[in-house]
């Protein structure tokens, strides 16, 4: 029952907030709403048991790629609206609500971590030592590091390439 | 109704993809456009965690990892594109690049 109503309540507001994404009409309110769905979406993935990735999702995503995101609606608009240079004091609340409510977050996500860690248990090939009931993180790690050794470290040349190519890119001249 | 399975993820996991969709179709702004190729990404992440924790196997989520790896990448190489696109025509609508069609 409990978790029939957080799914149905986390899906009305992941959908909802998507929604909204792609009909705001400044970029920036857009952006807003997407680290809002990125931040329920991490608490689905707690819900279903995966920890880390909801810490990788909080981590990266609503605080790596969407900051991207507003620095580049940043850079790129040029016509402000006037009503947005509004009090800062108002603002600097705000953020700091925000904020803690990140903290909030990754503190439920620790404690989640602790209670339930039998969700997901070992792989099939896993050694004996480590099939009894552990952190997801230590699980995951063991098997990125052993079975998926030559596609993460894949992933890290890619994530270098494209480190480069941002910066050619971002030359003046080109 | 009451409990929830893999399936109920996977309609989660369909609307916010359809939701992704439409804005990349309906969208004219090039920002928004890669929001929503996000929204895709994370539907796809949600499917992968739902079936990982039902077949209680860890290999969907090395696969969430992986994925997000690659929109890091896709983010940063996109909005460096968006940037110099738009230091040299001025215009971040996607009506307007029209440079390599043919």
């Amino acid at each position: 029952m409990l978790e029939a109503v957080v799914f149905y309540t986390l899906a009305t507001f992941i959908l909802g907030l998507g929604i909204l994404v792609i009909t705001a009409r400044t970029p920036v309110h857009s952006v807003l709403f997407l680290v809002l769905n990125f931040l329920l979406v991490a608490v689905l993935y707690v819900t279903l048991g995966a920890q880390f990735v909801a810490v990788i999702q909080v981590l990266v995503y609503a605080g790596g790629i969407v900051v991207l995101y507003l620095f580049v609606v940043m850079l790129v608009s040029l016509k402000r609206a006037p009503e947005e240079h509004g009090d800062n004091r108002r603002l600097n609340v705000l953020g700091a609500l925000l904020g803690g409510a990140v903290l909030a977050e990754l503190i439920a996500i620790i404690f989640a971590s602790r209670r339930n860690n039998t969700v997901v248990n070992s792989t099939s090939d896993m050694p004996a030592s480590l099939s009894d009931p552990m952190l997801n993180t230590e699980q995951l790690g063991w098997v990125l590091y052993t079975e998926y050794l030559i596609p993460f470290e894949l992933a890290s040349m890619l994530l270098l390439v494209a480190m480069i190519g941002a910066i050619v890119l971002a030359k003046k001249n080109i | 109704m009451l409990e929830i399975t893999p399936l109920h993820y996977s309609m989660l996991s369909a609307g916010l993809f359809m939701i992704g969709v439409i804005g990349v179709l309906v969208r004219r702004n090039i920002i928004i456009i890669f929001m929503s190729i996000e929204l895709i990404l994370n539907a796809v992440n949600i499917n992968l965690i739902a079936y990982s924790s039902q077949v209680e196997n860890l290999i969907g989520q090395v696969f969430v990892v992986f994925v997000i790896a690659v929109a890091a990448a896709e983010a940063a190489v996109g909005l460096g594109i968006i940037i110099a696109f738009y230091r040299n025509k001025e215009t971040i609508n996607i009506d307007e690049m029209s440079l390599m069609r043919w």
